[in-house]
């Protein structure tokens, strides 16, 4: 029961930071329409400036925080220096692009910090484990994870809901000649965006980073998986991306806990312990096939044909 | 436009007597690298080609290409540490498997367009990817070793490299003719038809999907004969080989070459692997380098390299 | 009875808020010309989409040749014999003018999963788009990429496409839109040899074109249809004459 309600929180965990990364690839898309597969190497950057600038201040929140800085400012640089050419563009146009970008940054990585990964050590104070229930513990820096992207999904809620910038970013999702013609200045707006997109895939790699390592090419493998849910959840979708994360952070999780076990009860020892890892990695993809045989737009499209 | 047209014919025919007369340059130079290289360039300017047949002429932009290099090559890895060496059986198994997984996976990613289709045929290739690096009998993440080459018997020897290579050729250039013939068919107007105008195609009578998904299958199926090849190549087969980053390289081929075009792919391959292979004996890092040039290939390069030529010769 | 070719009963589509086709019902009977016109922004377009296939009712019915079509694909309808051409020139821009109507009648001609033989030669195929082409008068332009066609010269291949799929019913949308005085009187007079031939829907601003042509002529407002009947009964209808009142569009002469 213990092991359910850990695994179950594993998964809403898992899910919420894949929510923060597919929250700003489907922002970045759904307002300038840019393909942007470098966004996994926006989250590779979060979890090594984070590792970076938390071994060099030596305190936690101050480096965690320069880091989501540093990330925001590497964002704007490269919205300014190159992502901005491609808007308008063919989605193939930037798929290339930003495919090349992956290359380089991958590479760079490699340059500056070496091939073998980083690691990004906790204070003591959050590696203590929290009585949530009476006799249910769990560990407070995956409890913070939780509280603190549920904190930056009700934040990017109102901003986009209720605020005027978040009316223009609605606005300029669907028309954007019109936002250029009531004066606001769209490079500006489009550059902030893709800043704010950014610094949430940063921030999803850094919370990330000390459960699992910091290395080279960690974005590519998370980025599938945000593919994977925008197209579950829907284009455009914020809320879509949502609910699809946590399902599939959920199914995931669960799958990988208990897949195991459950096959040991059908199948023999050994066909089960070849079987599940597999079978676990393709639960993901299996329900993203499900989806697109009954909705091919996915569960909350923005619009219907 | 017959001045664009002798400058791309000349470009063709001077690569493809080139590759014909490598293995001569090669044993009278004895420089064997440039052999074994351009063996493996032949073989991804085959899947270049495939991938082309779909991107280039269909219009579906696929980023999981690389799954049917992986799975040709396992078909004929598992085969031979199973004791089955034959070639006979391998290669037809390769294509067999690579036709079926890409029956379902167009069967389901069709379902979408665009960036969705972008998105979707990558995943269905990392989970291949997945799949693949799980089992663990067959080496898993480590990869397989492959200790003996498909056997054909008397017909033809896979050890000696000049016969290998002149195998490779001789697939490249059959499935370019293959393509050539399927562009002008029938076939290959309804395919084209779809890329320029969809709607307009269904208006006039098209099932769009089905046509759209055969050539989907023919494209995966040539890409499984060049995993095949390309097992046999390196004497090993892991699961790199269809990770996606290798999708992108063959994306890169087509693009870089020009879509669209029936040599393009085979210079983008030639092109791309050539320069990789120059920028890493300059430096380590060369991703450094390719990484922008990329970018400054999608700004500033219109139609590949058959494009370029074309307005070269015009202007 | 059997003679109504087209029968569409109590149409409804919605775009979120926006209630496009409102309740429509609509009767085209076999061999005539039936003109639909209609303010802009009246559904017009919306309407020939729901007939062809490009988009979906939210509810009613449209049955064609007594068959119920209402959820059948584009591609399908095509093959019972509805032929569309579009207000939005949609051709092929990379192939040439006979390829376009080349493609059109292979799709009417046994299936197309050949994959050897160049179906550029195949004769019946050449035969059939260059009978098209003459049809509209562009046979000398068969082997011009469209791209370079003039915007007149692309209407009429809009025509001899949908010609080529050798159709029951023609849905031709706004075919003259754009035209100059000559052109548009070229298609009139095509018009009128082909209405002896196929049963045609005509969506027109052009109102000496309608009054010439048409059969019978409904009228569309905000995607109900306030008349439908005859020429002169349409002319001096109160309704439709207030709907026309203070709107730009009435008998813009081209050119």
């Amino acid at each position: 029961m213990l092991l359910v309600v850990e695994q179950f929180l594993n998964g809403l965990q898992f899910g919420l930071l894949l929510f923060l990364l597919a929250a700003g690839l489907t922002l970045v898309f759904g307002i300038m329409d840019l393909v942007n597969l470098a966004h996994g190497s926006l989250y590779m950057m979060g979890a090594y400036f984070a590792a970076t600038f938390v071994a060099w201040t030596g305190n936690f929140l101050i480096g965690v925080l320069l880091a989501l800085g540093a990330t925001l400012l590497l964002g704007i640089v490269l919205e300014f220096v190159a992502l901005r050419h491609l808007y308008g563009r063919d989605h193939l146009d930037h798929v290339l692009a930003t495919f090349g970008l992956i290359l380089f940054f991958n590479d760079a990585v490699r340059l500056i910090w070496g091939p073998a990964g980083l690691a990004l050590p906790l204070p003591a104070w959050l590696t203590v484990p929290i009585q949530i229930v009476p006799g249910v513990f769990y560990p407070a820096y995956r409890l913070a994870i939780i509280v603190v992207a549920l904190a930056v999904a009700l934040m990017l809620y109102i901003v986009v809901m209720r605020t005027r910038i978040g009316m223009l970013i609605r606005a300029g999702a669907s028309n954007r000649e019109m936002i250029g013609a009531l004066g606001i200045n769209i490079k500006l707006l489009y550059t902030l965006v893709f800043g704010l997109g950014a610094a949430l895939a940063g921030l999803a790699g850094m919370m990330q980073a000390p459960i699992l390592t910091v290395q080279i090419g960690m974005g590519e493998n998370i980025l599938i998986l945000a593919f994977v849910i925008i197209v579950i959840g829907g284009i455009g979708s914020i809320r879509g991306a949502f609910l699809a994360a946590i399902f599939v952070g959920m199914i995931d999780t669960l799958g990988r806990a208990f897949l195991p076990d459950l096959l040991r009860q059908i199948l023999s020892s050994t066909a089960a312990s070849t079987a599940a890892p597999a079978l676990s990695s393709m639960l993901i993809y299996l329900l993203m096939a499900i989806v697109l045989v009954v909705r091919p737009e996915g569960l909350f499209p923005a619009s219907r044909r | 436009m017959i001045a664009s047209l002798n400058a791309r014919t000349a470009l063709v025919a001077l690569v493809a007597a080139g590759l014909l007369l490598l293995p001569l340059y090669s044993s009278i130079t004895g420089n064997i690298f440039v052999l074994t290289l351009f063996t493996r360039i032949v073989i991804f300017a085959l899947a270049a080609a495939s991938l082309n047949l779909i991107m280039g002429y269909g219009g579906m932009m696929s980023f999981g290409h690389a799954a049917y290099l992986g799975i040709g090559g396992y078909a004929v890895g598992i085969l031979a540490n199973e004791g089955i060496g034959s070639g006979f059986i391998q290669w037809p198994v390769a294509l067999l498997v690579s036709a079926l997984f890409a029956l379902a996976v167009g069967a389901l990613s069709l379902r979408t367009r665009g960036v969705y289709f972008i998105m979707i045929t990558l995943a269905f290739a990392q989970m291949a990817y997945y799949i693949v690096s799980g089992l663990a009998r067959y080496g898993g993440d480590d990869g397989l070793t492959i200790y003996k080459r498909s056997d054909f018997g008397g017909l033809i020897n896979l050890s000696s490299r000049v016969q290998f290579y002149y195998l490779c050729l001789a697939c490249l250039f059959g499935g370019v003719y293959l393509i050539w013939r399927i562009v002008n068919s029938r076939f290959g107007l309804v395919v084209q038809g779809l890329r320029s105008n969809e709607a307009r195609m269904q208006a006039i009578g098209f099932p769009a999907n089905r046509y759209r998904l055969v050539c989907f299958v023919i494209a995966g199926t040539m890409c499984g004969l060049a995993g095949a090849l390309l097992a046999n190549n390196t004497d090993f087969v892991s699961p790199a080989v269809m990770y996606w980053t290798r999708s992108g390289d063959l994306m890169v081929m087509v693009i870089l070459g020009g879509m669209g075009s029936l040599f393009g792919p085979v210079i983008g391959a030639i092109v791309y692997l050539l320069l990789e292979e120059a920028l890493s004996q300059v430096t380590e890092y060369w991703a450094l380098i390719m990484g922008p040039l990329l970018l400054l290939i999608v700004l500033f390069g219109r139609g590949g390299i058959v494009g370029l030529l074309g307005r070269l010769s015009r202007g | 009875m059997a003679d109504r070719l087209l029968c569409v009963e109590k149409l409804v589509r919605r775009f979120g808020g926006v209630l496009a086709t409102d309740n429509l019902s609509l009767e085209v009977a076999k061999g005539e010309l039936h003109a639909i016109i209609g303010p802009n922004g009246a559904g017009k377009t919306t309407l020939i989409s729901q007939l062809t296939g490009q988009l979906l009712p939210n509810s009613g019915t449209i049955r064609f040749a007594g068959q119920d079509i209402t959820h059948l694909p584009a591609w399908r309808r095509s093959a019972l014999g509805l032929a569309r051409s579009f207000q939005i020139t949609s051709l092929l821009p990379d192939f040439t003018a006979a390829d376009n109507v080349a493609l059109a009648a292979q799709a009417h001609n046994g299936h197309s999963f050949h994959f050897w033989r160049a179906a550029r030669k195949e004769s019946q195929l050449r035969n059939a788009a260059l009978a098209a082409l003459k049809r509209v008068g562009l046979e000398h332009r068969a082997d011009v990429v469209v791209s370079k066609l003039s915007h007149g010269e692309q209407r009429e291949l809009e025509l001899a496409v949908a010609l080529a799929t050798k159709p029951q019913l023609l849905l031709l949308d706004e075919p003259m839109a754009g035209l100059g005085i000559t052109e548009s009187a070229r298609m009139v007079t095509l018009l009128q040899e082909l209405r002896r031939e196929v049963t045609i829907v005509l969506v027109e601003h052009d109102m000496e074109a309608v009054f010439a042509l048409a059969d019978r002529i409904t009228v569309l407002v905000y995607g109900r249809v306030i008349a439908s009947g005859a020429p002169a009964a349409i002319r001096s209808n109160e309704e439709v004459k207030r709907a026309y009142l203070g709107d730009q569009h009435v008998v813009t002469r081209h050119g």
